[in-house]
C-alpha cells in the first residue's frame, strides 16, 4: 500500500498533473494525431523546396535513396527488431508494392492520359530543376499516391499470406519462408509477358487494367513509368514511417512486440496472441517495404525484380543490424550513413567495396548490438532509467 | 504525454536536420573540387575536357564493365598522346555500378552535376542504361552506351547513342546465317529468362526465323545460376530440331554444350555475342563445330583492327574481347563528334554524334541511323577445337 501510494506521488510529480488528469481531453484527439504528420509535412516541404535546391542534383539523388532506404530499415526493424522475427525477404515486398505502383501510374496514364508522360504539380516534378511551370498538384499526382497506397496494400497482402502460415511457428522458419517467397517474386516477375508500349495505345486501352498486371517487361524490368516520386513525397513517407514506428514502440501494441521478441513463452503466459500481433507486425511491415518499392520505381522511372534479390534484402537487414536490433532512430541514422558511405568511399577507387565491408565489420565488432541497442537516439542524453535498455 | 510529443517531435525533426548537413558534406566536398573545371561544359577556357564512364567494375558482370573500360581508357590515352580534342585533353572519370540500377543513377547523376562530364559513356547491361538514361537526357549531357543491345535504351531521347548492333539484328543474323547458309529449316532454342539480353534476342530470333520460313520446334528456358540443364536438353532432344539457337552467356553455353553432347544431341549450337570469350576452350571438342554472331574478327586485315589488337595487346597483355572493342569504338566516336561539334555544349555534340556517318570503327564502319543506333554488320564466328574463327560476314536486311 505504502509502494502504490509513492508510486502514485511520484507519477503526479512528474507529470505534475493529477491522475484524472493524466487522460487528455477528447477535442485534441485530433491534433494529437495529426500534428507530427503536419510536423512532417513542413519538413519535407521545407526539404523539397530549400534544401535541394542548395544542395544540387548530386545532393538529392541521395536525399531521395536516403529517404527510400530509411523507409526500409524501420519497417523491417519492426519485424526485426521489435518482435524478433527474422524475416529476410524485404525486397520481395518492394519489388511487389513496386510494380504494382509502376503499372498502375504506366498503364494508368495511357488510359486516361493517353501516354505515359507526367501530369503532376510542381511537388511531384522530377526533371530538370526550374523547368517547371504550374500548379502546386497536379491531377497526375492523385494516381501517383494512389498507386503508392496500392502498392503497400498488394505487399501486406502477400505479407499476410506469407506471415500466417509461416508466424505460426518459432525460430529460423520465417527465415527460410521469406528467403524463398523474396526468390519466388523475382522469378515470377522475370517471366512477365513483355510491357505494352505506346504503340499499343489502343490494346491498353481496351484491355482491363487486370489482365495488364502480367505485362510488367520480363526480364528487362518495366521501364519508361513516369516518374512522380520527389522529395517531398519521399520525406511525407519518411515521416509517416518514423511516426508509426515510434507510436507503435510506445503503444501497448508495441510492448506485446516487445515481449514476444523478449521470450515468446511468456509473452503467451501474460495473454499475447503471438501469432496474431506476429502476424501483424508482419503485415505493418510489408506495407511499408511496398510503399517504399513503389516510390523507388516512380521515382528512377524504372524497376527490374533481377536487382530486387536477396542480397538488397539483406543490404536492408545490415542496416537494421548496425542501427541496433528494435532502434527506430538507429535504423534511421544506419540507412543515411549506408547510403552515403559508398559514394564518399568513391575516392578508393576499385576498393570501394572492399574498405565498405571493412569497415561494417569494424563497426559490428566494436558495437555488436548495433549504433544505439533497443534504446533510441533521444534516450541517450536522458537520465538512464532503470527499464531502459534490455 | 508531454515526452510522448517531444520524443515524436526528435523523431521527425532530427533525421531532417541531419540529412542535409550530411548531404552538405558530402556535396560541398566534391563541388569545391570540381568547381574550377565547371566552365569546360559550357565555353572553352582551359584545362581539360571531362568525359564519364558507369560500369559494372565489381559484381557478377565485373568483367564487362573492366574489359569496357579498359578499351575506353586505351581510347582516351592514345587521343591525348596526339595532342587531345582541339588542343584539349581528356580526363577520363570511371564509377562503378556495382551491376544495379540505383547505384548507375546515382554513378550518372554523380558525373553530370559534381564532375561537370561533357559526355557519358555506359553501360553494358540494357537495364542499367535504362535506367540511368533518363538522368542523361534530362540533363541534356549525350550518352554513348558501347554494347547495350535493347532497342529501348535509344528510345529514351535524343540524347542517348549507341555503337553496337540491336537485338532484332542480331536475331536476324543468327536466323539468315542458319537458313541461308547452312540451309537448316528446324530450330530449337534455350535461352535465360532473368537474363534481359537472352530472353531478348531468343524471341527476335524466333521471329525472323519463322518469317524466313523456318520452324522452332520447342523453346526452353533457364534461370541465372542454373548448372543442369539435362531437363531441357532431353525435352529438346525428343524434337529433333537440326540445330539449338542458344542466346546466353559463355559460362552457361560450356556447360550445356557439354551436356548436350553426353545426353548424345549433336546438331549444331548457334549463339550470339554473349558467347565471345576464351573460355569457350573449357567446353573441349563438345562446340566443335558451332557459330556464334559477333561484333567484329579480330582476324580483320583492316588496319584499324590490327592496329587496336597490337596496341591492346602491348597495354593490357592480353587479347581485347568484344566489349572492350566496343568501348574503345565508343571513345572514339565521341571524340569524332567532338572535334565537329560546334561547341561542347550538350545538344551541339549531340547533333554531331547524330551526323556520324562512315566513321571508321574496329567492330565495322558506324553510321548513326534516325533512330540513332548504328547501321553496321555482324560477323560469324565458327568454333574448332576451342578456338574461334572468321566464318561469315551477314549484313543489315535492305
Amino acid at each position: 500500500m505504502a509502494e502504490t501510494a509513492m508510486l502514485r506521488k511520484r507519477m503526479s510529480v512528474s507529470a505534475s498533473e493529477s491522475p484524472e488528469e493524466l487522460r487528455p481531453p477528447a477535442w485534441s484527439f485530433v491534433p494529437r494525431a495529426f500534428a507530427p504528420l503536419l510536423v512532417g509535412t513542413v519538413v519535407a516541404g521545407i526539404l523539397y523546396f530549400f534544401v535541394q535546391p542548395a544542395i544540387g542534383g548530386f545532393g538529392s539523388n541521395l536525399l531521395l535513396f536516403a529517404g527510400i532506404n530509411i523507409i526500409l530499415a524501420v519497417s523491417l526493424t519492426i519485424v526485426n527488431g521489435f518482435t524478433g522475427q527474422f524475416s529476410i525477404g524485404h525486397a520481395g515486398f518492394m519489388a511487389l508494392g513496386g510494380y504494382t505502383a509502376a503499372a498502375i501510374v504506366y498503364y494508368g496514364s495511357f488510359k486516361i492520359y493517353g501516354d505515359a508522360s507526367f501530369h503532376g504539380g510542381l511537388v511531384s516534378w522530377t526533371g530538370r530543376a526550374g523547368g517547371f511551370r504550374g500548379p502546386l498538384l497536379g491531377s497526375g499526382d492523385l494516381l501517383f499516391v494512389g498507386a503508392t497506397v496500392a502498392g503497400g496494400i498488394v505487399a501486406a497482402a502477400a505479407g499476410w499470406l506469407v506471415g500466417l502460415p509461416s508466424l505460426r511457428l518459432r525460430g529460423d522458419y520465417l527465415a527460410i519462408v521469406t528467403l524463398g517467397f523474396g526468390e519466388i517474386v523475382r522469378v515470377v516477375l522475370q517471366g512477365t509477358d513483355e510491357q505494352l508500349r505506346r504503340y499499343d495505345l489502343e490494346l491498353i486501352r481496351s484491355t482491363p487494367m487486370l489482365k495488364l498486371m502480367n505485362k510488367l517487361g520480363g526480364a528487362l524490368g518495366f521501364i519508361g513509368i513516369p516518374a512522380y516520386s520527389t522529395v517531398f513525397w519521399v520525406y511525407l513517407w519518411v515521416a509517416i514511417m518514423l511516426i508509426v514506428a515510434v507510436r507503435l514502440k510506445h503503444s501497448s501494441y508495441g510492448r506485446a512486440l516487445l515481449s514476444i521478441r523478449e521470450d515468446e513463452i511468456a509473452a503467451q503466459a501474460v495473454g499475447v496472441n503471438i501469432t496474431r500481433y506476429k502476424v501483424r507486425a508482419f503485415v505493418l511491415s510489408s506495407f511499408f517495404a511496398g510503399v517504399a518499392g513503389a516510390l523507388y520505381a516512380l521515382q528512377i522511372g524504372s524497376i527490374n525484380a533481377g536487382e530486387l534479390g536477396f542480397q538488397r534484402s539483406f543490404e536492408i537487414l545490415i542496416m537494421v543490424v548496425l542501427g541496433g536490433l528494435g532502434s527506430v532512430s538507429g535504423a534511421t541514422l544506419a540507412a543515411i550513413i549506408l547510403t552515403a558511405l559508398p559514394e564518399v568511399l568513391r575516392f578508393v577507387d576499385q576498393y570501394r567495396m572492399i574498405v565498405y565491408s571493412l569497415l561494417l565489420i569494424i563497426m559490428m565488432i566494436v558495437r555488436p548490438q548495433g549504433l544505439f541497442g533497443v534504446r533510441e537516439a533521444w534516450d541517450l542524453f536522458r537520465r538512464r532509467r532503470p527499464r531502459g535498455g534490455a | 504525454m508531454h515526452m510522448r510529443a517531444k520524443t515524436l517531435a526528435l523523431a521527425v525533426l532530427a533525421p531532417a536536420f541531419l540529412l542535409p548537413i550530411l548531404f552538405l558534406v558530402v556535396g560541398c566536398e566534391k563541388q569545391s573540387s570540381s568547381s574550377s573545371t565547371q566552365p569546360a561544359t559550357g565555353s572553352a577556357s582551359g584545362g581539360a575536357i571531362k568525359i564519364g564512364h558507369y560500369g559494372s567494375m565489381t559484381g557478377s558482370e565485373a568483367t564487362f564493365g573492366v574489359s569496357t573500360d579498359n578499351g575506353i581508357k586505351l581510347a582516351v590515352k592514345e587521343r591525348n598522346a596526339a595532342g587531345g580534342v582541339n588542343g584539349k585533353q581528356i580526363q577520363l572519370i570511371t564509377y562503378d555500378d556495382q551491376g544495379k540500377g540505383q547505384e548507375a543513377v546515382t554513378a550518372v547523376t554523380r558525373l553530370i552535376q559534381q564532375d561537370g562530364v561533357v559526355a557519358v559513356l555506359g553501360e553494358v547491361a540494357s537495364s542499367r542504361s535504362i535506367a540511368a538514361g533518363p538522368v542523361c537526357q534530362r540533363e541534356g549531357v549525350p550518352m554513348i552506351s558501347p554494347s547495350s543491345t535493347n532497342p529501348q535504351v535509344t528510345e529514351i531521347g535524343d540524347m542517348i547513342f549507341r555503337v553496337c548492333f540491336i537485338d532484332p539484328f542480331q536475331g536476324y543474323v543468327g536466323a539468315s546465317f542458319a537458313k541461308n547458309q547452312l540451309k537448316l529449316d528446324k530450330a530449337a532454342t534455350l535461352y535465360n529468362r532473368s537474363q534481359a539480353y537472352s530472353a531478348g534476342l531468343n524471341k527476335e530470333f524466333v521471329n525472323a526465323f519463322e518469317k524466313l520460313g523456318g520452324q522452332v520446334l520447342i523453346q526452353q528456358a533457364y534461370a541465372d545460376g542454373d548448372n543442369d540443364f539435362s531437363a531441357q536438353l532431353t525435352a529438346i532432344r525428343e524434337k529433333n530440331p537440326q540445330f539449338i539457337y542458344i542466346p546466353g552467356y559463355y559460362t552457361e553455353v560450356v556447360n550445356i554444350a557439354r551436356q548436350a553432347r553426353k545426353l548424345g544431341v549433336t546438331c549444331p549450337l548457334i549463339g550470339g555475342d554473349g558467347w565471345v570469350s576464351e573460355e569457350l576452350k573449357n567446353a573441349g571438342d563438345a562446340l566443335d563445330g558451332c557459330y556464334f554472331s559477333d561484333h567484329y574478327s579480330q582476324e580483320d586485315k583492316r588496319p584499324e583492327v590490327q592496329d587496336f589488337l597490337k596496341k591492346y595487346k602491348s597495354e593490357y597483355g592480353k587479347t581485347p574481347d568484344s566489349m572492350a572493342a566496343l568501348g574503345y569504338d565508343a571513345a572514339n566516336l565521341l571524340f569524332d563528334a567532338m572535334k565537329r561539334a560546334k561547341s561542347l555544349n550538350g545538344h551541339d555534340l549531340a547533333d554531331a554524334i547524330a551526323s556520324t556517318k562512315d566513321f571508321k570503327a574496329v567492330t565495322g564502319n558506324i553510321t548513326i541511323n534516325e533512330h540513332r543506333d548504328a547501321n553496321k554488320l555482324a560477323v560469324i564466328q565458327k568454333i574448332q577445337g576451342g578456338q574461334f574463327s572468321y566464318y561469315a560476314t551477314v549484313e543489315p536486311p535492305k
